[in-house]
């Protein structure tokens, strides 16, 4: 049993999706690569909607620890990369500028 | 995944479009310094719609297991973004990495066990889904691990070489391949484990050949990494919102990967075959390390300072391991009474990630739009009276635009010798990352300042006051 529709559909919205990621982010100045790391980190914590989905869905207490320990991961990558990038970015100010 | 999955109309779904439309408005936010914060904000709203929607969306059993994960997680991330010091920013990075990595391999093995458990067959789509989603985490765990010890320096930073590396790492492919095969014939855990085992062997096997001034590379790769991680999880589950989110990622980790190798004027392959300044570090222009050098005190360097009327300052990873960041802002900003032109040059590989050398001075309130790069700076220096480097090696070397011999020959460099004159601030002769000796040291203009950069520039600065 070969998906194959379901396979072209989740490889189009792949492709399309890095092309623009590629669009939309390709002039970056450098003064912000460091929070544009930081901050796409916490965006790849996107995977804790795969966690909730296999946590929900764990009947044996296997499938349940693997889910709560996903869960985990992908929340320390959410909170922290979020907070550390605002964090990182409200140090960054114009000449000029107060605090 | 389904067709049925990725098709379904349902709140879910929807919700991921507005989800996605939010991530993707944030990150071009945060591609601007006036609108990057908004940007983040945007990017955590996204986030909170896509769990939201999952939630709701799906029969979620068990809350008692899920919500132990999110309170730990949530705590440790907390912590750990109030903790780190921004010198340890690029460890913080990779570790975030390699959980994200992580959360993938496990959400791939979960995943696995229930379709197991269920007594219809597994799609082929869905068992290669799988075993692509646990070798990238995989891969992208151990791999930022061992980029965090070396940063941290408990892995040695020069490049680790195995003699017979590339046969092991080809025999590591094969394995994954066939076991990938293996899996797809027959689902069970064995080939899922043997899967996961050797890509957690190559994740290390490949990032221990890196040296520490190749680490912006690695970091930046591995970013990425952990989106593709992420995508290919979306994949497996039929899940659009972790297939656009991941993929997001893995471009902007592109992005940054090319950046770097870029700014060292090498190829992604190179970096990743590792062992740079190693092999060829006795060739190049080096060696003739008995050449005089010029040597001042503090004083010196705080009369030459005091008087000049345009200085650059040119920082480096020394910056950072020194953590005189804030002593080389007030410094500045002394200049800065006296009337004098003071900017910072900052080379896009200087640190240890991207952005490193800038995220440290924001700390210490330099303004962002002192900070500038190559392009920007580099036609300035023969207009200015003294450049300052701080810890900085390899990227001021001016043998990178004559001595084709160099091992970084071609590599774009800040012009540091046209300034009138040249303060270099260093612990030692030893050479930089590449292996070779630094013409720049050499030159009549140029004056050494051994000892720790914090020290010597809280005494300058004392020195100035003085003048």
């Amino acid at each position: 049993m070969f998906d194959a529709s379901a396979l072209i559909i989740a490889l189009t919205v792949f492709v399309l999706a890095i092309f623009i990621g590629y669009e939309v982010i390709t002039k970056v100045p450098p003064t912000l690569h460091t929070p544009l790391m930081s901050g796409s980190n916490a965006i790849s914590g996107i995977v804790i909607v795969g966690a909730l989905l296999v946590a929900g869905q764990a009947d044996g207490i296997a499938g349940r620890i693997l889910g709560a320990v996903a869960v985990g991961l992908a929340m320390i990558n959410v909170v922290g990369g979020f907070m550390v990038t605002d964090r990182m970015l409200k140090m960054f100010r114009r000449s000029g500028e107060g605090r | 995944m389904t067709t049925e999955a990725l098709f379904t109309l349902d709140f879910t779904n929807a919700a991921y479009i507005v989800a996605a439309i939010l991530f993707i408005v944030g990150l071009k936010q945060l591609g601007s310094p006036a609108t990057a914060r908004n940007g983040n904000r945007l990017s955590a709203l996204a986030m909170l719609v896509a769990v939201v929607a999952t939630v709701v969306g799906n029969d979620i059993a068990s809350w008692e297991w899920i919500l132990g994960g999110v309170i730990v997680g949530s705590g440790i991330g907390a912590l750990s973004a109030r903790r780190v010091q921004m010198t340890s920013m690029p460890q913080l990075v990779a570790v975030f990495n390699g959980f994200g990595g992580a959360a993938s391999a496990v959400v791939a093995a979960a995943e696995l066990i229930h379709l197991m458990d269920k007594s219809d067959p597994i799609a082929e789509n869905v068992s290669i889904t799988i075993m692509a989603s646990v070798i990238i985490g995989s891969v992208t765990l151990t791999g930022s691990f061992i980029a965090y010890g070396k940063l941290q320096g408990l892995v040695p930073t020069r490049p680790l070489l195995l003699p017979i590396r590339n046969v092991i790492n080809v025999g590591l492919l094969i394995t994954m391949i066939a076991s990938t095969v293996w899996l797809v014939a027959d689902p069970s855990i064995t080939p899922f484990l043997i899967a996961a085992g050797t890509a957690l062997a190559l994740g290390i096997l490949v990032v221990i050949p890196i040296g520490g001034a190749d680490m912006p590379v690695v970091i930046a790769l591995l970013n990425s990494y952990s989106g593709i991680a992420g995508a290919a999880t979306g994949f497996v589950l039929g899940n659009t919102i972790l297939i656009i989110a991941g993929s997001l990622v893995g471009a902007s980790g592109l992005i940054l990967t090319r950046i770097m190798t870029k700014a060292m004027n090498r190829s992604l392959v190179n970096v990743m075959l590792g062992g740079f300044g190693v092999e060829d570090g006795a060739g190049g222009s080096g060696g003739d390390d008995d050449r005089p050098v010029r040597s001042i005190q503090a004083d010196d360097a705080a009369t030459i300072l005091g008087y000049a009327q345009s200085v650059i300052f040119v920082p480096g990873y020394g910056l950072a391991v020194a953590q005189a960041q804030h002593q080389v802002r007030e410094l500045a900003d002394l200049l800065k009474d006296r009337g004098i032109r003071v900017s910072y040059a900052i080379h896009p590989v200087a640190g240890r990630m991207p952005g490193h050398m800038n995220v440290l001075l924001a700390e210490a309130n330099v303004p962002y739009d002192e900070l500038k790069d190559l392009d920007q700076i580099n036609s300035e220096f023969q207009r200015t009276d003294v450049a300052v480097v701080i810890g900085a090696n390899d990227v001021t070397n001016p043998s990178a635009r004559t001595d084709k011999s160099s091992p970084i020959y071609g590599m774009p460099i800040l012009n540091v010798d046209q300034a009138q004159s040249v303060i270099v601030m260093k612990r030692s002769m030893s050479s930089g990352f590449a292996g070779v000796q630094n013409e720049l040291f050499f030159l009549d203009k140029t004056m050494m300042l051994f000892g720790d950069a914090k020290d010597s520039v809280e005494k300058i600065t004392a020195e100035v006051k003085a003048l």
